[in-house]
């Protein structure tokens, strides 16, 4: 049985982690995270330390950025983190910062959010007057670290790193080609790291605790812990942070979903749906990951209008960047609304397989790649209730 | 140096190159329709997909580095099914007018569909019916068109640093506009083309005016009209791709002889037109040069600040007063490009004293042709019509950019044509141009130097300048005419001449993008007080000069560019007169009628002003 576990919001004495950070060798510091086994958190799950240490590679100033454009459909962790834990979330930025030997920050803040935009930087402000941001940090006049808050506008591609960076250059938001990555030219041609907020909180906890204390979480290639946002068909939703390796069944069961509760969308609209007879596998990187999207739907939810509702929110929300993605989420819209109209068949769902494979295999960045998901998983565990639309 | 496989064969390329590079040097052709080798990649179509290895993820190989041990695979049944649906993807929002549409069988798209042998489209269409903008009268912009390649935008923004066109809307919606979704010709557009010349599709192309063309050569028959036509420098080594020759092909007698089998009364040639502008131009430059070493000498002032402009440029902001004729600060900046000139008067107009007031070739043979050969020829002017062939779709708006272009006392040139209408124009009459026998241009303006055809590539104006600069200067022929220096296609070269013991510092900047880090370095020699780089710039908007201009054949890429440039050279190298002065009739014309460069007559035909523009109309 999984463990259900506090650390993400947990409170650390202000500056303990910094301070023992600043004490500790930039290569340690990576490695300690290397050794821990950290992953994004953010979905994709690259290792956070590699992540680093490519920016650290580079030997140029660098750049870090807190991803907090949390826009995946039924994730609100995120957001709970900086209301309760900012500080702790920027003091991991400075952490960073003093290991990849960033000068400039950002924490790139959902649109959406803009309410908590005056309480982040007041606190940005308090951690700057006790210098643990800013000029000279803790005392040392050779370690400055500028953090600036900036506000997204509302584009979901922007939540993907190398639009979100296109952004705070004021262009459109697109993705950029790859490579080179971020970690190579990133916010201006800096090499920058790009951390989700959950990721970035996790990190004076590692550093304060050491890598095994981390590494004792979760399974072997997923360590630690992860939050889940957990709404939909169930007695208690809410924010829950779980150890890596929880089935979906025992998942069900601490959020008091329901015998009736027919499918869980893991992973929002680009995730996995899990019927059924997926319960008992594990959410990890190696089973069913996510980034904390957890919707529960009983009986009485119709797959058809669940499928129909991603699919349109896919289509307001692709860059319009690259044909596959922006035409495909078009044109498997258009298919999925014949089945309202009595028009689908067996044929229609063939063809859309065959354009999902194209969008997967075609589009540029990983939200037209990964469109295709939740279309696959549902026409394939829920086609009857498709058909009968 | 990396190894790997494509298709099973290896390959050895430098450290980044991308899998479309590598793959094109061993002669595998990858689809693509987003990707210019003008361009950085942008990887939005989704045609160039390839595989790696057993890897189930495909890359882009326009944007991805061949890597050491990869295995490439560019085809296989996946591959051509998965680019045939993208294809249709394009295709389900891309009207399918092919047989009205400006770019029928010149069309990227068309030939892929082609290639791809889609027969069946699956996909429902979806058109978007977007207004088509002809605002600017040289460029039209039909967004409904647009696949949404980018190209367009990444010219106007990377190469051309004019920033007229960009993405708007999001998604489905996504669609080109004027920045800030004015109309084209109320924005920063300077009517370059170079998105036309880039555009895959029908998106954006010149305004064709071959009707009015065909209207007016109509009435000759009548004699109610004299049509009388120019080509321009640019135009001969490129009119022939059109007809399957090789770039850089130079058919100039051909080309006059299809012109005579249109119907046109005289054909005359621009090369003519560009030695006259060099004589005024040439002396508006040894005029400023000499006051400006002459007022040095005499500790007047500090040769940085005579040199830099100040208050003795103001005068030429007003320009034609004859008092003030061809005075003027330093740098002088040439004005023959009507793109650039849009570009200084809407960016930089505190430089507009730098301007040289000498008219564009295709202007001054305009007024010449309205006045001196209608005299000559007795005509009345009001009954010529006056056409321009020119590679630029700039050339459409400079034909009425100010009253000045008005200076016969009628409009000096009526219509300019692209290179691409003139093919079509000739296509359409049926005529065999390539088994036509040669044939000469009409006289005096059809007479040319070596000096006058180089007008046509980057470098050009300057070298032409600079072999009359020479003679006006020190009275004397130089022995090697030809400014090597300034020939290459790399974006800014700088040269220093010297002339009998006086250092001449010129630069010549092509492609928009460019013209910026050179204006930069004058400014802040202006600003410090300090002597200014150079003493005299040339400036063309398009890359490799006129003959990478805007109205150009389709497919230009530096190696187009590079063959149209020698074609331009080997025209040079052949001619008898290869010094503008040199002329027999540019001397004719000035003993018969224009008197001396920067004459009260010349002013008024030959020169033209420059006023400050808004980038944006409201």
């Amino acid at each position: 049985m999984a463990r259900k576990i506090d650390v993400v919001f947990s409170d650390v004495e202000p500056g303990a982690a910094l301070k023992k950070a600043m004490a500790m060798k930039p290569e340690t510091i990576i490695a300690v995270l290397k050794d821990s086994n950290l992953r994004g958190r953010g979905g994709a799950g690259f290792p956070t330390g590699l992540k680093w240490e490519s920016a650290r590679n580079q030997g140029r100033p660098a750049c870090v950025i807190c991803n907090a454009d949390e826009g995946e459909p039924g994730t609100f962790k995120d957001k709970r983190i900086l209301e309760l834990r900012a500080a702790k979330v920027v003091e991991a930025m400075a952490i960073c910062a003093r290991a990849i030997g960033a000068t400039r920050g950002f924490i790139y803040l959902r649109g959406e959010y803009n309410y908590l935009r005056k309480e982040i930087e007041e606190t940005m402000a308090r951690l700057e007057e006790n210098h643990l941001i800013g000029e000279s940090i803790l005392g040392d006049p050779g370690f400055s670290f500028d953090l600036q808050l900036r506000l997204g506008s509302g584009a979901y591609v922007c939540g993907e790193e190398t639009a979100l960076i296109d952004s705070l250059e004021s262009r459109r938001g697109e993705p950029r080609n790859k490579p080179p990555f971020p970690t190579e030219h990133g916010f201006l041609g800096m090499p920058t790291v790009v951390n989700n907020v959950e990721t970035l909180a996790l990190v004076p906890h590692i550093i304060l605790n050491g890598a095994e204390w981390f590494r004792d979480f979760g399974t072997r290639t997923s360590s630690g812990s992860k939050l889940f946002s957990v709404s939909g068909d169930c007695a208690k939703p809410g924010i829950y942070e779980f150890e890596y390796g929880i089935t979906i069944r025992e998942l069900l069961k601490e959020v008091e979903a329901g015998p009736a509760t027919k499918a869980v969308q893991i992973g929002g609209a680009s995730g996995y749906c899990a019927s059924a007879d997926d319960f008992d596998k594990a959410i990890s990187f190696e089973g069913i990951p996510t980034g904390g999207s957890i919707i529960v739907f009983d009986q009485s939810r119709s797959m058809f209008k669940i499928l129909k509702n991603f699919v349109e929110f896919f289509q307001e929300e692709s860059c319009g960047q690259c044909t596959p993605c922006r035409e495909g989420c078009s044109r498997m819209l258009e298919g999925i609304l014949k089945f309202e109209r009595s028009e689908g068949s067996s044929k229609v769902i063939t063809d859309l397989l065959e354009l999902a494979e194209t969008m997967s295999l075609a589009s540029k960045c990983g939200f037209g790649q990964s469109v295709p998901n939740s279309f696959r998983t549902i026409v394939s565990k829920f086609r009857d209730e498709i058909l009968s639309a | 140096m990396v190894k790997a496989k494509i298709n099973g064969k290896l390959v050895e390329v430098a450290e980044g190159t991308t899998v479309l590079e590598a793959a094109e040097k061993i002669h595998v052709r990858i689809p693509k329709l987003c990707h210019n080798d003008d361009l950085e990649p942008w990887a939005a179509c989704g045609l160039c997909i390839v595989k790696n290895g057993r890897n189930p993820k495909m890359l882009r190989a326009c944007c991805t580095p061949l890597e050491e041990g990869m295995d490439i695979i560019t085809t296989d049944a996946e591959l051509v099914q998965t680019r045939k649906t993208v294809i249709e993807l394009i295709l389900s929002t891309h009207p399918d007018d092919c047989l009205a549409c400006p770019r029928n069988q010149e069309c990227e798209l068309q030939r892929l569909a082609a290639e791809f042998g889609v027969r069946e489209q699956p996909f429902p269409k979806r058109l978007r019916f977007l207004p088509i903008d002809n605002s600017t009268g040289a460029i039209v912009l039909n967004p409904e068109k647009c696949i949404r390649c980018g190209r367009c935008v990444k010219v106007c923004q990377d190469m051309q640093n004019v920033w007229a066109v960009e993405f708007l809307g999001r998604g489905e919606s996504t669609r080109i506009a004027p920045a800030g979704d004015v109309l084209l010709g109320e924005g920063p557009c300077i009517r370059c083309g170079q998105c036309a010349a880039h555009c895959p599709v029908g998106a954006i192309y010149e305004n064709d005016q071959t009707t009015e063309v065909w209207e007016a050569l109509m009435k000759t028959g009548e004699g109610e009209k004299t049509c009388v036509v120019q080509i321009a420098p640019a135009v001969r080594v490129a009119l022939g791709e059109a007809f399957g020759l090789k770039p850089g092909t130079n058919i100039t007698r051909k080309i006059y002889a299809a012109l005579r089998r249109l119907g046109f009364d005289a054909v005359f040639d621009t090369n003519f037109a560009a030695d006259l502008t060099i004589m005024e131009e040439g002396t508006e430059f040894v005029k400023r040069f000499t006051a400006a070493m002459k007022d040095a000498q005499a500790g007047k002032a500090p040769a940085a600040a005579v040199l830099s402009g100040g208050a003795a440029g103001a005068a030429t902001l007003t320009g034609a007063a004859a008092g003030a004729a061809l005075e003027g600060p330093l740098p002088l900046i040439t004005t023959c490009c009507p793109a650039w000139v849009d570009y200084l008067e809407k960016y930089w107009p505190d430089m507009i004293p730098n301007f040289s007031t000498s008219k564009s070739p295709q202007q001054m043979m305009g007024a010449m042709v309205k006045t001196y050969w209608a005299a000559m020829a007795k005509i009345d002017a009001a009954k010529i019509f006056s056409v321009a062939i020119m590679p630029c779709t700039a050339k459409k708006y400079e034909n009425s950019r100010d009253e000045t272009m008005y200076s016969s006392g009628h409009k000096d040139v009526d219509v300019t044509l692209t290179t691409r209408e003139l093919a079509r124009m000739i296509k359409q009459a049926g005529v065999d141009i390539l088994e036509l026998p040669d044939e000469e241009a009409d006289s005096p303006m059809g007479h040319y130097t070596g000096a006058g055809v180089i007008f046509g590539a980057t470098g050009g104006v300057m070298e032409a300048a600079l072999r009359t600069a020479y003679t006006l200067v020190t009275g004397e022929e130089l022995k090697n005419v030809e400014f090597t220096s300034v020939r290459s296609i790399s974006g800014i070269k700088e040269a220093r001449i010297d002339i009998k013991g006086t250092e001449i510092r010129v630069a010549v900047a092509h492609q928009m993008g460019n013209i910026e880090t050179v204006l930069r370095r004058v400014k802040k020699a202006k600003d410090e007080g300090v002597e200014v780089p150079w003493h005299f710039i040339e400036v063309m908007a398009c890359r490799g000069g006129c003959i990478g201009g805007g109205g150009q054949p389709y497919g230009c890429t530096d190696e187009v560019r590079k063959l149209r440039i020698r074609g331009i050279y080997d025209d040079d190298d052949k001619s008898t007169y290869r010094a503008s002065h040199l002329n027999p009739y540019i001397k004719k014309v000035y003993a018969e009628f224009l008197e001396e460069p920067g004459s009260h007559k010349a002013h008024k035909l030959l020169h033209t002003h420059y006023t400050p523009k808004p980038i944006y109309m409201k």
